[in-house]
């Protein structure tokens, strides 16, 4: 216990000195040392914050960006395949249209060759009928014209005429 | 030490923080009691054997030098009290010492300086003073000169009045502390002083070096990591948005204790002095932390302290007492933990010294080499231990003691709300 005593009773000029020494040591420190570290922690932290900030605003614009790009090829591709269709469609219409017109056109080229063929014709079976009356009519005057005796006469006279006649 | 059980019973009820804390230093404080009682017994085994006779290569310097019968003796138990206690020279080998400056006033003549090689080792004195095993005295006696030096011979003590006296031309004359204040630089004020500069130099340096990069580099890469520990996992947890202002203290108080623990666990001149094994010297840095708890408290902690709520009168008036008492027994407690952890591990490593002597003088030579080889060894992983533990004790003091502001500036908002 003697021991213990030796080691357990506090000397007063150890007091002293150690109030001293460690007042002063947290007074010079807490100006020169602790305060200049904790704040210069906490401006690097603020710093490292606002970094990462930027940082993340950065990549968060370069994906926006990159978004509208995206975005813009996408349209540019929809335009391109727009136009190419419509394109498409016109060229299509365009040849269904020029089909429908040349098929009219056909149509009424047929009509009309047809129409003038079916005139033509009916002119020309006209003329035909009419010469053909005028003949007979011809025919008929020279034939009540002249005394025929004999049948044989007769026909002989007829033949001879209509050899005379020619259609054109 | 009934009344430490009846307190730590208490406090496991009621703070399991404190009580944690609590039962840690009653242990260590128990093995320190363990070892104390260890280094009696080294001097008893010793002593045995000196009265039976049975060493026949008996320390021969006694006998050579015709001394009193402790000189030159194995005395283990002296040796490492000699190296845990505080001293007014490093002594590194009998030819070898370091002086140190003795300050003192005495009470009627004043201020004294001279460096205790005045001394010359215990056989003079200087202006009346004497060396005492290491502690300085003065005689007190008016016929013995007052200034200059006189050979003087040995300090004795006298069992029963636990009086000193010196030997001086044959009288033994009274000497005391009581007549003076000793403001010395003994060896724990010079290693104090060393971290004091050590610290001075390095921490403004470190504060220095963020003005010219953020980026640490060097010594301020071992340390930055370390003021930051302190800062968010010791003083923004406990003390919240007040952190702040007490960070300085607590920066201060665990380097101040980490340097010197590190400065104690070299062995030779300038290290060596054992601070944070000093109560002195712990018990002022825990009042430090008492005086700023006590002047940080806001209402709610007297409050708590004088006024708890919630329970039957009698044991309302009981708590009063306890939770006053804890005010007390909290710094208490830092303070004696540090010094018990701090003592007990530096004499842990010196009584393997110890034992290293005690073989060579029981058993030879031989087997003193033999033990020697363990010891030794086993002081290489003590060391690597107290290593640790000079950082731990630093850690856990600065911890409590932000604990301890923290429950004084705590705001009870919620306690109040379940109250009602």
């Amino acid at each position: 216990m003697v021991l213990l005593n030796a080691l357990l009773t506090p000397d007063l000029g150890l007091i002293f000195w150690t109030t001293v020494v460690f007042l002063i040591l947290w007074f010079i420190l807490g100006k020169t040392a602790w305060n200049p570290i904790t704040s210069a922690l906490k401006n690097r932290e603020t710093n490292i914050e606002n970094a990462l900030k930027q940082a993340d605003q950065a990549r968060a614009d370069m994906a926006n960006l990159k978004s509208e790009h995206l975005q813009l090829l996408n349209e540019a591709k929809e335009e391109r395949s727009r136009m190419l269709k419509e394109a498409k469609d016109i060229k299509d219409k365009m040849i269904t249209d020029a089909k429908e017109q040349a098929r009219l056109e056909y149509d009424k080229i047929i009509a009309s060759a047809a129409s003038e063929i079916t005139n033509q014709k009916m002119a020309a079976i006209t003329e035909v009928k009419n010469l053909i009356g005028t003949n007979a009519i011809d025919l008929a005057k020279k034939v009540l014209a002249r005394e025929l005796d004999t049948p044989a006469e007769h026909q002989a006279f007829v033949a001879d005429e209509i050899k005379k006649i020619r259609l054109n | 030490m009934l009344f430490y059980c009846f307190i730590s019973s208490y406090l496991c009820t009621a703070k399991s923080k404190v009580f944690k804390v609590t039962t840690y230093i009653y242990n260590r404080f128990l093995n320190l009691l363990f070892l104390v009682a260890l280094l009696g017994s080294f001097n008893a085994v010793y002593a045995q054997h000196e009265g039976g006779g049975a060493v026949a290569n008996a320390p021969h310097e006694a006998a050579a030098h015709g001394e009193e019968e402790g000189e030159g003796k194995l005395d283990i138990g002296g040796m490492i009290m000699g190296h845990i206690t505080d001293g007014h020279e490093f002594h590194m080998t009998p030819s070898l010492v370091v002086p140190l400056p003795c300050i003192v006033y005495h009470k009627e003549k004043g201020f004294d300086f001279f460096m205790s090689s005045a001394f010359h080792h215990g056989h003079e004195s200087h202006n009346g003073y004497v060396m005492n095993h290491g502690v300085l005295n003065y005689v007190d006696s008016p016929s013995f000169p007052q200034e200059g030096n006189v050979a003087v011979g040995h300090i004795t003590e006298d069992k029963a009045s636990k009086q000193f006296s010196v030997d001086y031309q044959g009288q033994h004359l009274p000497i005391s502390r009581s007549s003076f204040y000793d403001f010395s630089i003994t060896r724990t004020v010079f290693t104090m002083l060393l971290t004091a500069l050590i610290m001075l130099l390095l921490f403004p340096a470190i504060a220095g070096g963020y003005k010219k990069s953020q980026v640490p580099t060097g010594v301020r890469g071992f340390f930055e990591p370390i003021i930051q520990f302190i800062r968010d996992d010791i003083a923004v947890p406990n003390l919240g948005d007040k952190a702040p202002r007490y960070l300085p203290f607590l920066l201060t108080v665990f380097f101040f204790i980490w340097f010197n623990n590190l400065l104690g666990l070299i062995p030779f001149f300038p290290g060596g002095g054992n601070v944070m094994g000093n109560i002195a010297v712990t018990a002022t840095l825990a009042v430090i932390t008492f005086i700023i708890t006590t002047f940080s408290g806001n209402k709610d902690y007297w409050g708590h302290i004088f006024n708890p709520q919630g329970m039957p009168f009698a044991i309302k008036l009981l708590m009063i007492v306890i939770e006053f008492l804890s005010i007390f027994i909290k710094p208490f407690a830092l303070a004696l933990r540090l010094f018990a952890n701090i003592t007990a591990g530096h004499i842990i490593i010196l009584s393997f010294v110890g034992i290293i002597f005690i073989v060579n003088s029981l058993a030879g030579s031989a087997a003193g080499f033999g033990v020697g080889l363990l010891s030794g060894a086993f002081m290489i992983a003590l060391n690597v231990l107290e290593l640790f533990v000079a950082i731990l004790q630093a850690y856990i003091f600065t911890t409590l003691s932000a604990v301890f502001i923290g429950q004084a500036i705590e705001e009870h908002h919620h306690e109040h709300e379940a109250a009602h």
